[in-house]
């Protein structure tokens, strides 16, 4: 992985419907994100979806893309959360 | 690139953080204040307050940036400092609370909720200016909000100074006497300290050790709440297991201090300091040490096994904690507070934790006796007896210990006392009524223990 890489993890959990997919990654194409991976899965009604984004060319701060995806998240009823990776890394990496 | 990570620990991460409570306790900025010193009191405040503002500007801001980006609470963003006492000894016009005033308003104006390192190191002796310095922890503790004060009375290579244990229990009677209307909430910024470490980021008992560099970035971590549950409902795995799934789970916690530590350090441009590897509890549900014990088979915490318990799950985080970083320091353990851990307050209200259990328990955490309220007209040489007792323990056992209590004006045994926010609430407890007076008067110094013939 390059040292100028950035990248970061959003999370989406809860109550599936129609849209969610498209909406984040609206949302993220608008800020120039590039999606690099999605994982999704979804056990009876309930949503679960992970994706690992480049925001290198981002052209907002990643405090106010994590408030985007808050603000996606509190709209749709959804959990959607955006961390830098390194906490997943870091944690679960050696 | 393929997807680097399981989607079961990214999950895993998320749940430690949303459901168990897993926090950064605190990110501590050591500033060293070595060259602040000058002969005019008005000169060293000046200085101190320059050089504070100066380099902790960006502590709050870079704290609650990372905590966003990152997606982890960072609770508490601090600042420890040189031992005032030795800031403040050349000064001509010697004005001990004017330094103090001067840190309390650096540490508001920089945004930080505590300034610890008014403090001073006496285990071999007193100078005069440090006799001074200790009269003056009273009304420093009454007149600022946000300094902490600690005194080092011991270590396990010059024994204990019994004239300084004797001036701590009058010092730590004043100090509630003059915070009587927060019920002494002054007590719960004063610690007494035997072998102090250097770098620990906690609260009150931070100081920024004269060998420590310019400044630093250290980082406490948290998570009782994540070891819990990582052993409960596990009632019949054996010992070994137990403790290998303790470590795993230390390991996962000291990470992500680690990660943050070094991420605050560089956008700040300072060195990183150390992550300590303690588990912090506080007041909320869940997030208690107490637990943990319990958790392993214990009906209350207090009860037989207590210290068994508590011993190895101390060492397990440790193990576990010391691999995960690169810089492992402070006070690395489990803290056992009564007043900040709702467990460890059931256990006293239940009568299965007494003040001699605590004690007991303190040979094996990290620390010593925490945030235990007792009696408000408990007398000062009972107070200097208990932390002659606790510098006993660390001085033998070449461990830090430490006393925090808090003697509550007009508050007798079984009443409550709340402090509000993490410092929590607590029972009051029963102290020994029998007099330690004459055992406290003798003064001088209990000489250092040998250190061979180990037994």
């Amino acid at each position: 992985m390059s040292e100028q890489q950035q990248k970061a993890v959003i999370t989406v959990t809860g109550l599936d419907k129609k849209g969610i997919i498209a909406r984040i990654t609206g949302m993220l194409a608008e800020h120039n994100v590039n999606v690099l991976d999605i994982s999704q899965t979804i056990l009876g009604e309930y949503f679960n979806m992970i994706m690992l984004v480049n925001i290198t060319d981002c052209d907002i701060a990643l405090q106010e893309l994590v408030d985007e995806c808050n603000a996606i998240g509190k709209d749709m009823e959804l959990d959607v959360r955006c961390q830098h990776e390194n906490i997943f890394r870091f944690m679960h990496q050696v | 690139m393929a997807f680097s990570f399981d989607t079961s620990e990214i999950f895993e991460t998320i749940h430690m953080i949303s459901e168990e409570n897993l926090d950064i306790r605190t990110t501590t900025m050591g500033i060293s204040l070595k060259d602040c010193v000058s002969e005019s009191t008005k000169t060293t405040c000046d200085k101190i307050y320059d050089k504070i503002t100066r380099l902790a500007e960006n502590l709050v801001p870079t704290g609650e940036a990372i905590s966003k980006e990152f997606g982890i609470p960072i609770i508490h963003k601090r600042i420890a400092v040189t031992p005032i006492s030795m800031i403040g000894e050349a000064c001509a016009d010697r004005d001990y609370v004017a330094i103090a005033k001067t840190l309390d308003r650096a540490a508001k104006d920089v945004g930080v909720n505590f300034i610890g390192g008014y403090s001073a190191l006496v285990q071999k002796g007193i100078t005069d200016a440090e006799r001074e310095f200790l009269a003056s922890i009273p009304e420093t503790l009454a007149s600022t909000e946000l300094v902490c004060s600690s005194v080092n009375v011991g270590s396990s290579k010059a024994g204990i100074n019994m004239d300084a244990v004797a001036i701590l229990g009058r010092i730590i009677k004043e100090t509630a006497e003059r915070t009587a209307s927060q019920d002494g909430l002054g007590c719960a910024k004063f610690v007494a300290f035997c072998n102090a470490v250097e770098d620990n980021p906690f609260m009150a008992g931070a100081f920024h050790g004269v060998g420590e560099g310019e400044t630093c970035l250290s980082v406490g971590v948290s998570g009782p709440g994540v070891v819990l549950n990582a052993i409960k409902g596990r009632e019949h795995l054996p010992f070994d297991e137990l403790a290998e799934l303790i470590k795993r789970t230390a390991f996962k916690i000291t990470r992500s201090g680690e990660m943050v530590g070094r991420e605050a350090a560089k956008r700040l441009g300072v060195p990183f300091g150390i992550v300590d590897l303690s588990l912090a509890p506080t007041p909320a549900v869940g997030d208690s040490v107490a637990d943990i014990l319990e958790a392993f088979g214990l009906e209350r915490c207090g009860t037989h096994g207590t210290t068994a318990a508590l011993a190895m799950l101390n060492d397990a985080v440790k193990k576990g904690g010391a691999m995960a970083s690169s810089h492992v320091g402070g006070l690395s353990g489990a803290f056992i507070p009564v007043s900040e851990d709702a467990g460890m307050i059931r256990a006293v209200e239940d009568n299965s934790l007494c003040y001699d259990k605590l004690e007991a328990m303190t040979c094996v955490c990290s620390v010593g006796i925490d945030m235990v309220a007792i009696p408000g007209d408990t007398p000062a040489e009972s107070i200097s007896g208990m932390i002659a007792d606790e510098a006993a323990i660390g001085m033998i056992n070449k461990k830090t210990t430490a006393v925090r209590v808090i003697p509550v004006p007009g508050k007798k045994v079984g009443e409550m006392v709340e402090f509000g926010g993490l410092l929590g609430y607590a029972p009051i407890m029963e102290v020994h009524p029998f007099s330690s007076k004459t055992f406290v008067e003798r003064g001088g110094q209990i000489p250092a223990p040998i250190h061979a013939l180990n037994n």
